[in-house]
């Protein structure tokens, strides 16, 4: 049995909070590499595990992305010129907006620090995608959101089968010759494909009303909204929170209070929903000492980033582009990213049915 | 267990009702079997047991079905789920989850069953249907008759009383449709379930059968009884029933062992079969060395097949054995890996779509594919004008093939044999000298199938030459004059029909294994070669 899904959730989303708190390109550098190395170490034998993969190469479109709009857009400016591009002059109403020009070395390295920003919370994003299945994640939902995350499993599965009902409908197109080109064409193909869909959702419909979906879940009206109000005041209490801890600049109340009434609103939501709905569990993810430990090692680097003296590290964790200085190695938030390779030693290395399939 | 008391169901814009005066009662523990034409209402009546008519499609029904004791009219298809599994038509489109372990559980954690009596039943209908060694795969990646195992074990974990199949063998190869039927055979007979299913492949469920129920369509109450006495009357019969009707045996006999018993005085009568002439026609289409890969699997590993004008070739094999591959190759719009293929001495696909067209057709096996305009008198003209032929060239075929069709008429409200004629008109418009269509039965009752048997046999005699894959031997035995069989991409037979297909019972026709050792093959050869004496 693989750990808790929630828990490699959680243990990504404290990495990708210490991502937001530095732009140190040493500190960010280290996140991607624990990211990967427990997104690769400890991932299962499954369709999703190559998802660290693709997110790293997404991350890495980003970050080019951003150098290039820099250099071709200008920004933050420093003394040392590398290189002075040709500049295109443009008409008066747009002299706020430059196009070409010089490209400093401060400028430069202050893209790549927030760049690499983006680039680093997308592959931590990955390396939860790799380590739990997002459909997994899905079924530990409670139960009074049960209908919705099977609607949204039902949209995940609908996506693949698109693109098969489109390529045999376009192979099969072929078979009439090529008298339709342009818009026609799109018509052409959209009708089966379409037709296909809705096809296939009715049948799925059908079979899941035959075999229980939805029984007894009717809950009364007042239940409803309560949940409802409940569950919709937690999660902007919840947004609101996160947002004043995360940010650092907003007043103390809104941040750690906040997110704690948030939290409670949502689980008495959720709690009063769930009370309601009669639904058994086969093979339930549970939470066990593993789930913890991988939790607090995602808490211990993310605590020890927000709460470093500037002492050991919380100075340099926005390190200086003008003038350009060489970032330093935050001390106590390293150590604290060090913790969060823990996952490793106490997840199963791979699942046991894939060695079985091999042989 | 199933009470049906004068139920008709009607739909708002339809001429007729789908269902009248249908009186029925389908006693505990009975596998019970319903037949009838396309469009008779078969699928109207399974659903109407669950509720899922009229609660989920809609339109009136009245009088009242009762299941268990529970009526349909207050009780919807979920609140019914702990008594009535329901197996749909198509397996693939009614999975919810996407492993095999996760499937068979979901009817269950919607029943709110106690985790201990979940992880039990869960092993056991791995056991019974013997899904153990697949419980980890994806569903995605299993076999058609794999897949239809795990549909019937999934409506099995609920424990109903009752299960409902919709041509649950339809789309199987024989082997596999075996694997199916003999799991069913054991519910009924281990755990005294009632089952209800409707199939058009009378040959492979008729022999299991307590009971058919005859559906006649056009607004006549069903038939009801003793399954030779209901299938000896009705349109659609397995041919042991019409080699029995013919050898006037008394009762009719509906599976082979009981045929057999009574067949001795026929087997004498009847002279030895004619042999076949063997002259070999001028080659027409030929393919060497035949490779197509997909990444990891190889679905055909050197095919070489040389078809002859005039010659109709049946390509036979397990589900996943290349078929489809083989005629999308030899098409040319498929992937190709290796090998040549020539027709007329011309690769087809070195041609452009247009030319390749009038070179070879192919039929797929979703025909509704092909069609995206609103009325049949569109796409025939629209084929006209694809083929540069003169307009009415189209109808003309689909006249020929399925007469009566209103020009008006949108191709999806087509029966599934009047849509398989559109296309196979759209086909044969440019009027190519080779024709090949995939697995072109399914959903076809007997009559269209011997209608489209002639039809091929007309287009042959015309000179084209057909190749035509498919899993049903009837046919088989029926339209073709050479069969291939295919195994793991490879050819493992290649010869006239009558030797190929009795050399191996899961390819032999029922006649066949009836009046064996002789090698007749339908029941129409028998007839003519008693008249002739």
């Amino acid at each position: 049995m693989s750990p808790h899904p929630g828990a490699w959730w959680l243990w990504a989303l404290c990495l990708a909070a210490v991502a937001t708190r530095t732009t140190n390109p040493v500190l960010l550098a280290m996140v991607i590499a624990v990211a990967g190395y427990v997104a690769v170490s400890c991932r299962e034998d499954a369709p999703w595990a190559s998802a660290y993969g693709v997110f790293l190469k997404f991350a890495l479109v980003v970050l080019a992305i951003r150098v290039v709009l820099h250099v071709l857009l200008g920004g933050v400016s420093g003394p040392t010129v590398l290189v002075t591009l040709p500049e295109i002059p443009l008409p008066e109403w747009a002299r706020d907006i430059r196009l070409g020009g010089p490209v400093s070395a401060e400028g430069l390295a202050f893209a790549l620090y927030q760049g690499l920003q983006l680039a680093t919370l997308l592959c931590c994003v990955g390396a939860a995608n790799a380590l739990a299945n997002a459909k997994r994640l899905l079924r530990s939902l409670p139960a009074a959101l049960y209908e919705v995350s099977v609607a949204v499993v039902v949209a995940l599965t609908v996506a693949p089968q698109l693109v098969a009902s489109a390529r045999s409908v376009r192979r099969a197109r072929a078979l009439r010759g090529d008298a339709v080109r342009g818009v026609k064409a799109v018509r052409v193909l959209m009708v089966p494909v379409l037709e296909d869909a809705f096809e296939r959702s009715l049948v799925l419909a059908a079979a899941m009303d035959s075999r229980g979906y939805g029984r007894t879940a009717g809950l009364p009206k007042r239940t409803r909204v309560v949940t409802g109000g409940l569950v919709l005041g937690g999660l902007f209490g919840l947004c609101v929170g996160a947002y004043g801890l995360l940010g650092g600049s907003a007043p103390g109340v809104v941040g750690a209070p906040m997110l704690a009434v948030g939290s409670a609103l949502a689980i008495a939501g959720l709690w009063t929903g769930s009370r309601r709905v009669r639904r058994s569990r086969y093979r339930p993810d549970r939470w066990g000492p593993r789930e913890l430990l991988i939790i607090a090692s995602g808490l211990v680097a993310a605590l020890a980033t927000f709460l470093a003296p500037a002492a050991l590290g919380g100075a340099v964790l926005t390190p200086s582009t003008v003038p350009l200085v060489a970032p330093e190695l935050p001390l106590l938030p390293a150590i604290g990213l060090l913790c969060a390779v823990a996952p490793v030693v106490v997840a199963s290395r791979k699942n046991p049915s894939s060695t079985r399939k091999a042989t | 267990m199933i009470r049906f008391e004068n139920v008709s169901v009607a739909y708002r814009d339809a001429a007729a009702p789908a269902l009248a005066a249908v009186d029925l009662h389908v006693p505990e523990g009975e596998l019970c079997l319903v037949v009838g034409r396309t469009g008779s209402g078969k699928s109207t009546l399974l659903r109407a047991v669950n509720g899922l008519v009229p609660h989920f499609t809609g339109g009136t029904l009245t009088g009242r079905v009762l299941v268990a004791g529970r009526d349909t009219r207050t009780h919807p298809p979920r609140e019914l789920a702990d008594v009535v599994g329901m197996v749909a038509q198509d397996p693939q489109a009614g999975f919810v989850t996407d492993s095999v372990e996760e499937e068979l559980e979901y009817s269950m954690e919607s029943l709110a069953l106690p985790n201990p009596v979940m992880r039990k039943r869960v092993e056991e209908t791995l056991d019974l249907l013997g899904l153990a060694e697949l419980r980890h795969r994806p569903l995605a990646t299993l076999s058609g008759g794999q897949q239809q195992r795990v549909a019937v074990g999934a409506a099995l974990t609920a424990h109903p009383r009752v299960l409902v199949l919709d041509e649950p063998t339809s789309a199987l190869d024989p082997g596999a449709a075996e694997d199916v039927l003999a799991a069913l055979h054991r519910l009924v007979h281990d755990l005294g379930m009632t089952v209800l299913i409707a199939e058009h492949r009378l040959e492979r469920v008729a022999q299991y059968a307590d009971r058919v129920v005859w559906l006649p369509g056009g607004g006549l109450p069903p038939v009801a009884g003793d399954p030779g006495r209901v299938l000896a009357d009705a349109p659609v019969a397995p041919p042991v029933v019409r080699l029995g009707q013919l050898a006037g045996w008394e009762p009719v006999p509906v599976s082979i062992r009981d045929a057999r018993r009574l067949a001795g005085p026929l087997r004498d009568r009847l002279p030895s079969p004619p042999v076949s002439s063997s002259t070999r026609p001028a080659e027409l289409l030929r393919a060497t060395g035949l490779r197509v890969r997909y990444s990891t699997v190889d679905a055909l590993r050197g095919v070489s097949l040389s078809v002859g004008a005039g010659e109709r070739v049946a390509v036979m094999g397990r589900n996943g054995s290349g078929k489809s591959s083989l005629l999308w190759a030899v098409q040319g719009t498929g992937k190709r890996s290796g090998g040549e293929v020539a027709v007329d001495g011309v690769d087809p696909a070195s041609l452009k779509p247009g030319p390749r067209r009038k070179a070879i057709g192919l039929v797929p096996q979703q025909p509704g594919d092909l069609l995206y305009l609103h009325t049949v008198g569109g796409e025939c003209a629209q084929a006209d004008r694809e083929s540069g032929k003169p307009a009415g060239t189209c109808r003309e075929f689909l006249d020929r093939l399925a007469p009566g069709i209103p020009d008006s008429q949108h191709p999806r409200d087509l029966s599934e044999g009047q849509r398989l004629a559109l296309v196979l008109a759209v086909a044969l418009t440019p009027s190519p000298r080779a024709v090949l269509l995939d697995e072109p039965t399914r959903g076809l009752d007997y009559p269209a199938k011997t209608r489209l048997a002639a039809a091929l046999r007309d287009l042959a005699d015309d000179g084209h030459a057909i190749v035509l894959a498919t899993h049903d031997v009837e046919f088989v035995a029926e339209y073709a004059s050479r069969v291939v069989v295919l195994a793991e991409g490879e050819v493992v037979a290649d010869g006239p029909t009558a030797e190929v297909v009795t050399a191996s019972p899961v390819f032999s026709p029922q006649v066949a294994k009836v009046l064996a050792p002789q090698p007749w093959l339908t029941v129409a050869d028998v007839r003519a070669a008693l008249a002739a004496r």
